[in-house]
């Protein structure tokens, strides 16, 4: 060790520290509602009776939302992300195989590491293996439909399935889903716990999908669709479709700040 | 024109639908698929604190129990501490305690329960003491993005008078709506709670 000349300090300012940026609290950036559906969105009837009519009692966020459950490899099992696999009994099940991959971010653009997702789906034919589906298309004897990955340390994650078909539901007397698979993402901290759904690139359903026409704003929309990626599909195996989701951002922390500088 | 500031948007919520049992509690849609799997039951036999049962069901506009509701909790453990880095209160961390466990409503009552411990009291980053509480998330079919709402003890009476988050509610019948009664059955420990989506005691959702 060698002795650190001190800090040279403006004779005009009677401070003894030298100036360091304001550091955040770790809590959340306010949550931009416009980039999402309302409560209230009467075009999907099933929201009318479900959708809070009170006004929503903003909170900065706290220790409580700022934390959140930690998972790791030992809550995975090793087929998890392997729709193809993981539920096969007798022969892989029907369909497009595709890989989907992408990353989860902030918006700061920042990987969120270590984080746990999970996706589900409807088989190639739009029937789900769920004892309250009645559609007609049959279960496939090979497919469960849902998987679970996480993260790496750059937030990037990849699972293998086959693509799900578009399905009727009960809103109008003629409304069907748009190929979609459903995605439950937790982030570091509670308050970003997000659950939405992919949809894929030229289904000429989406424009007219009563769910996903609920966000009100055409780019937030638009960032539910994935693009078809050739560059990551598997020739002579799976075509590869990239989904990136983001979670709300972070003021930065103290912790951050010392240990990786911001 | 200024530099642009270049934040990403969060990605749009959208509904968990009615099949959500299948992603998120495979047993429930009727199958086995995954080697582990997450449930309602948060404690082990060596989890620290008293045990309790949260048992409640969610309701909507017309009065009727929703059947295929999901809820997560994730709350502190018994010394109000929570069991990850951002908590950096000085109370112990309970190994045998991850603090979070999510519960799908039976599909014909609408009853909704977890076994769970009573947590402590929270200190914020502040150093203010916060009522003893637990954190739900709440998603459905009919629901567009997932609806955060709290669950105190209707035993902290002095604590709950004195909590900042109750406090900021105006008005004094609608802070009823977040406290879970407590009551004793068969020797268990239970707080039942209702979470009213619409109606004149709409239960208090916040944006966190
Ligand atoms: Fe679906």
């Amino acid at each position: 060790m060698h002795a650190q000349a001190p800090a040279l300090r403006d004779p005009r300012l009677n401070r003894p520290e030298p100036f360091t940026p304001p550091l955040g609290d770790g809590g959340f950036f306010q949550r931009d509602r416009s980039m999402h559906p309302p409560a209230h969105a009467p075009g999907y009837k099933s929201s009318v009776l479900r959708s809070p009519r009170q006004a929503l009692l903003s909170l900065e966020t706290s220790v409580s939302e700022i934390t959140g459950p930690v998972f790791g490899h030992n809550d995975l099992g090793p087929l998890d992300n392997d729709l193809i696999r993981n539920y096969a009994k007798d022969g892989d099940p029907v369909g497009e195989r595709i890989i989907v991959h992408g990353r989860v971010l902030d918006e700061t653009g920042r990987g969120v590491p270590d984080t746990l997702v999970e996706f589900w789906q409807a088989n190639a034919g739009g029937r789900y293996r769920h004892k309250k589906d009645t559609y007609l298309a049959p279960i496939d004897p090979n497919f469960g439909g849902c998987g679970r990955a996480l993260t790496d340390d750059t937030g990037y994650y990849y699972f293998r399935t086959v693509k799900p078909g578009p399905y009727p539901w009960r809103n109008y007397v003629n409304s069907w889903r748009p190929a979609h698979i459903h995605f439950s993402v937790f982030g570091s901290g509670f308050a970003q716990r997000l659950i939405t759904q992919m949809y894929f690139e030229g289904d000429p359903l989406i424009p007219v999908c009563p769910i996903l026409t609920t966000i009100p704003d055409k780019d937030a929309l638009e960032r539910l669709v994935a693009p078809l990626d050739l560059n990551a599909s598997t020739p002579f195996d799976s075509l590869a479709y990239r989904f990136d989701i983001v979670l709300r951002g972070r003021r930065s922390t103290y912790f951050e700040n010392r240990t990786a500088g911001n | 024109m200024p530099q642009p500031l270049n934040y990403l948007k969060e990605t749009a919520s959208q509904t968990a639908g009615p099949y959500v049992h299948i992603g998120l509690i495979p047993a429930m849609a009727g199958f086995d698929i995954f080697e582990k799997n997450f449930s309602n039951v948060l404690v082990t036999p060596n989890t620290q604190g008293e045990r309790i049962t949260l048992e409640g069901k969610v309701i909507d506009g017309s009065g009727t129990p929703l059947r295929d509701v999901l809820l997560e909790i994730w709350q502190a453990n018994a010394a109000g501490r929570y069991n990850h880095p951002a908590d950096r209160s000085t109370g112990p961390l309970d190994e045998e305690f991850r603090g979070w466990g999510r519960a799908g409503s039976d599909f014909e009552s609408g009853l909704v329960t977890f076994e769970t411990i009573k947590p402590g009291a929270i200190i914020d980053k502040t150093g203010r003491k916060g009522a003893p509480h637990i954190n739900v998330w709440i998603v459905a079919r009919g629901i567009n993005i997932g609806l955060n709402t709290r669950l105190y003890f209707s035993d902290e009476e002095a604590a709950n008078a004195a909590d900042p988050v109750l406090s900021l509610i105006e008005q004094p019948m609608r802070r009823s709506t977040l406290i879970a009664k407590r009551s004793e059955r068969a020797g268990k420990i239970v707080y039942a709670f209702t979470i009213n989506l619409q109606g004149p005691e709409e239960t208090v959702f916040f944006d966190v």
